[in-house]
């Protein structure tokens, strides 16, 4: 079919079905890590111009990537199911499109980088993580003008509200309900510490330890999204954050219901 | 005094929380750096309003995050989080839940839109910046 080769022609040398499984899975690996809409575009794009492919077409939301390599060639979908933050990755896939467009590395060395990238778990053990968490917690409390007496029970509220949530990811592999009850865990434990008598102001508490689990990064996403034009993608982000925001705001709000 | 604790502590909770997305090692501190400077902007100019103060803030760290980016050679979203992580209107949503509970919805409804607007202008801020920085480009390349 091809009677008519363009000046800028496709490379032939490099078949047009593995370019398009390369950037598929570079878009996956991002969009999956919690890359803006624009920055899957416009890497999915240069790793096809290094490739020889001038004119890419991408179709993006968050639930998953259409993408054809050139205009002539086929197009393929690939699904994306779950979606947590994870930067390591986006810089990883960032730096092997730098290197396949200065000619660093050729298809088949990207295609086991990102297969690498695909496969490697959080760079942080857990243990870590949850400290993280509840350093964060504390000193939130403290920048939302709580006083230092609250510093320790927002430290120990926090640490259980984000262990929960890794524990309860795993165990019900639903986000809504594992956000839920571990903002239910941190309105109880808080409560329990403020009548115990150690921390005063029960509200700093819960607003502190609350934070590592609100979508603030998913909601300055969504309308980053929106305002680039990606509306597709900018309403399911918000609707994935207003989910986030309403289990934990449920969560709290069963708490001083019941008790 | 209470300005150089809320230093020390915007500082621990920033870069602590880029731990949680998994920032690369080596930027933990300068992520830190960004969420310190962005919070103490937004405290400076708290008088001015919450939204006045975020879009600012905001604003700065687009910048901030862009100049990084270029010299750590790391996309700009690794520091744009982090210098966003302090300005999220986490206590007013949290208002505005409570709020709802309380069955005392003018006062949720107020607190809700206040938290939309902040996050608005927290996206403004970033987006402000990024034209800024496409503007710079296309004259520099235009020459």
């Amino acid at each position: 079919m091809e009677q008519n080769p363009a000046a800028s022609e496709p490379n032939h040398n490099i078949s047009a079905e593995a370019v398009t499984d390369l950037c598929l899975l570079a878009g996956k690996i991002m969009l999956q890590s919690g890359a803006e809409t624009y920055r899957v575009e416009d890497t999915m794009a240069r790793i096809a111009n290094s490739l020889g492919r001038p004119r890419p077409h991408s179709y993006i939301t968050p639930t998953g990537i259409m993408f054809q390599s050139d205009s002539e060639a086929s197009s393929k979908l690939i699904g994306i199911s779950e979606r947590t933050t994870d930067l390591q990755k986006v810089t990883a896939v960032n730096l092997i499109s730098r290197q396949l467009s200065a000619g660093d590395i050729d298809l088949e060395g990207a295609r086991e980088a990102l297969m690498d990238i695909d496969k490697a778990a959080h760079a942080f053990p857990t243990w870590l993580l949850i400290t993280a968490a509840s350093i964060a917690s504390a000193c939130f409390m403290i920048m939302f003008k709580g006083g230092w007496d609250d510093f320790l029970p927002s430290l120990i509220s926090g640490g259980i509200g984000y262990s929960a949530v890794i524990y309860f990811q795993q165990l019900v592999r639903v986000k809504f309900f594992s956000e839920l009850f571990a903002s239910f865990l941190i309105g109880l434990v808080s409560l329990m510490l403020v009548r115990a008598g150690i921390g005063s102001s029960l509200d700093k508490i819960i607003i502190g330890s609350v934070m590592p689990l609100v979508p603030g990064l998913l909601i300055t996403n969504a309308v980053r999204d929106l305002m680039a034009g990606h509306l597709v993608s900018g309403l399911a982000r918000g609707a994935e954050a207003f989910l986030t925001a309403f289990a934990i705001g449920t969560g709290i709000a069963v708490v001083f219901l019941f008790f | 005094m209470i300005l150089v604790a809320q230093l020390i502590v915007s500082f621990i909770a920033s870069s602590a929380f880029t731990i949680l997305f998994n920032v690369p090692k080596r930027a933990l501190l300068q992520c830190g750096l960004v969420g310190m400077l962005s919070w103490v902007i937004y405290l400076l100019l708290e008088d001015f309003g919450p939204v006045v103060a975020s879009l600012s803030a905001s604003a700065f760290v687009g910048i901030l995050s862009l100049i990084f980016a270029k010299i750590y050679k790391m996309p700009v979203i690794i520091f744009s989080v982090a210098g966003i992580i302090p300005l999220v209107p986490g206590g007013l949503s949290y208002d505005a839940m409570r709020k709802f509970m309380e069955n005392d919805y003018n006062a949720a409804v107020q607190l809700a839109a206040k938290v939309f607007l902040i996050s608005g202008a927290i996206a403004m801020g970033l987006i402000l910046s990024e034209v800024l920085n496409q503007m710079l480009r296309r004259a520099r390349q235009g020459r």
